[in-house]
């Protein structure tokens, strides 16, 4: 195929070979050889230096790097190095972040394993002292409370959210959604303060009630509820709201019977993560449930026991000898991530499995 | 069933600003009008404004009369509700409730307000329906597949089938073809003929050939700069505004000497 090239003005152009096109490239084994070599570097400078695992791991990822670096820049040029050293440096930052979440799992989980028997999720620590005891009561006030917490706070938090797309205007708009924001902010114990305050308003000094809990709880719950639930029913396209009010539908059919159904499956996702939020809370059930051995499962009459409460409990008050008891507290916090990381599941299940079938 | 509207002096705001001043015009029975125009002059503002669509926009208002069955649907105790059950509309986007499978979407009229229907007849009307937008033939076999594993075609059909089923006296349609390539708006264009001989349609169009070629009669849209609000400038005969019409404006948008 000939194509007319017009006569470049000057000769320098037209002699230009398409070599500019082709860069050099590192072989595919280029990188694991770099880092490689940046191990063996940092090997040697840790047996020198005679420093820990942590201190050669940080050598070595220091090291490859800057070898793989100083590779590329000789063979492929700038612009490839700067790329692989920023590569480099993502997945570092991404390593590290892992580091936490790697180590707390093993941690718990090892330390855990040991008591997540029958006998723990069976037994309250009434009349125990020392070995054996479980947290039957502790799971049963969690997920009462944390029942009770989200019946207090969907309701609430799905209507604000509804008020606030759906109807509210201007300056009041404005205003609910700032101190929904301010309320996402708000420290726990606050919270527990608060609820604490109220309940001693209307019964006296020293209540300790389950549902105190679940007030306080709400309080850290409904804006995240209205958050979530607000950012989705924007999602809901215009459209459909007209199209139902083109068929002489009132307003709130259409939020009920169009609106919802269209956005069931983020408003679940958004609920199951907003429980997922205040399960694992302590610092306001510490002052509003406060703790007991008994399993109680009356929210409404005295103290109740929950996982984080009783984990608090059971590691800085273990009784003698203590390891029992600590064994317990690990348990306990083992089950609470679990229970967390159900939750997750169930969320993406319930995102999964409402979200509209485009049916193609 | 299909019935006249009056609409007199008509002007129409979002919040402060006039968007349509003073339309006069009397949309006949049993024929499609079609309101033809530059972008932004106001036709689908006043196709709003027929079935009260327009107030349901923050701040949005009309002053002036629409007038159907001797009643003006914009005085103070006419729910607008009832009116958009007799003034059905179509809109540009194909909209169909994505909850909902096919069937449902067109029973939606219905169950959305709760009206309490036999299987029977339900079933009797979503055929019905689904025949009169042209669509049964296609989706017979899979009424209970969702509404938007349709083709963008098929789903304005069934936008128009939704809107047919809760039986209108007039339908209105913003752009019904916009979106849709040239076999599926002929298929529309001739469901609207068929559909005249019921209702009373009226339709926004950005085709004029399309104008020339469903409607009895047009409505000619304009405005005089960005800012000033449209104007109804000429409502005549379909074959009138497209071989000799009143006004000067009109010819020049048509003949496509504008601006």
């Amino acid at each position: 195929m000939s194509v007319q090239t017009p006569i470049p003005t000057s000769g320098a152009s037209a002699v230009t070979p398409p070599q500019d096109r082709v860069a050099g490239r590192l072989p595919r084994w280029g990188q694991l050889a770099a880092f490689a070599c940046g191990t063996a570097i940092a090997a040697l400078l840790s047996w020198l230096t005679d420093s820990t695992v942590v201190l050669f791991v940080i050598y070595a990822a220091v090291l490859g790097t800057l070898v793989l670096y100083v590779a590329s820049r000789r063979a492929e040029g700038r612009r490839q190095a700067t790329d692989r050293l920023v590569t480099a440096i993502v997945t570092s930052a991404f390593g590290i972040a892992m580091v936490p979440l790697a180590a707390l799992v093993w941690e718990v989980v090892g330390r855990g394993i040991e008591r997540l028997d029958a006998e723990f999720f069976s037994a309250s620590l009434q009349g125990i002292v020392g070995e054996g005891g479980g947290a039957y009561h502790a799971l049963m006030g969690t997920l009462i409370i944390t029942g009770l917490t989200a019946l207090i706070s969907v309701p609430v938090g799905l209507m604000t959210a509804i008020y606030l797309v759906e109807y509210a205007q201007g300056r009041l708009k404005r205003a609910i959604t700032f101190f929904v924001d301010v309320m996402t902010g708000i420290p726990s114990i606050v919270a527990g303060l608060f609820a604490y305050a109220l309940f001693v308003l209307l019964f006296g000094p020293g209540i300790r009630l389950g549902i105190m809990g679940a007030v306080a709880l709400s309080v850290l719950m409904i804006p995240v509820v209205v958050r979530s639930a607000e950012e989705v029913l924007k999602l809901v396209p215009n459209e459909l709201r007209e199209a139902s009010y083109a068929l002489g539908v009132p307003k709130w059919r259409t939020i009920v019977k169009v609106v919802l159904p269209t956005a069931i499956a983020g408003l679940g996702t958004g609920v199951t993560l907003a429980i997922a939020r205040v399960v694992g809370e302590t610092a306001p059930l510490l002052i509003t449930v406060g703790i007991t051995n008994a399993t109680n499962f009356n929210p409404f009459d005295g103290r109740m026991a929950t996982l984080p409460v009783y984990a608090y409990y059971q590691l800085t008050q273990p009784g003698v000898p203590p390891e029992f008891a600590i064994d317990r507290a690990w348990t306990a916090a083992l089950i609470l991530i679990i229970l967390v990381m159900g939750l997750n599941v169930v969320a993406r299940v319930i995102s999964r499995f409402f979200a509209p079938k485009t049916g193609r | 069933m299909a019935k006249r509207i009056d609409v007199s002096d008509l002007d129409i705001y979002y919040g402060k600003f006039l968007a349509v001043q003073g339309v006069t015009v009397s949309i006949e029975p049993r024929s499609v009008t079609a309101l033809i125009g530059p972008s932004g002059c106001g036709k689908s503002t006043f196709l709003r404004s027929i079935n009260r669509m327009h107030e349901v926009l923050p701040g949005a208002r009309v002053e002036g009369k629409v007038v159907m069955d001797g009643q003006d649907l914009y005085s103070a105790d006419v729910d607008p509700v009832d009116v958009r059950r007799q003034i059905g509309m179509v809109f540009q986007r194909p909209n169909p409730f994505p909850t909902m499978s096919i069937y449902d979407n067109v029973a939606a009229g219905l169950r959305l307000n709760n009206k309490q229907t036999k299987k029977a007849d339900l079933d009797d009307l979503v055929e019905r329906s689904l025949r009169g937008a042209n669509l049964w033939n296609e989706v017979k076999d899979r009424l209970d597949r969702p509404g938007s594993s349709l083709s963008g075609g098929q789903q304005q059909r069934l936008c128009i089938a939704r809107a047919i089923a809760v039986e209108p006296d007039v339908l209105l349609m913003d752009e019904p073809c916009s979106a849709l390539d040239p076999i599926s708006t002929l298929a529309i264009e001739d469901l609207m003929t068929e559909l005249k001989e019921r209702f009373t349609i009226v339709i926004v169009t950005h085709n004029m050939q399309q104008a020339a070629r469903v409607s009895e009669s047009t409505g000619f849209f304009n405005l005089n700069g960005v800012g000033q609000p449209g104007r109804l400038i000429e409502f005549n005969p379909t074959e009138k505004i497209f071989s000799n019409p009143d006004e000067k404006a009109t010819e020049d948008y048509i003949s496509g000497r504008f601006g």
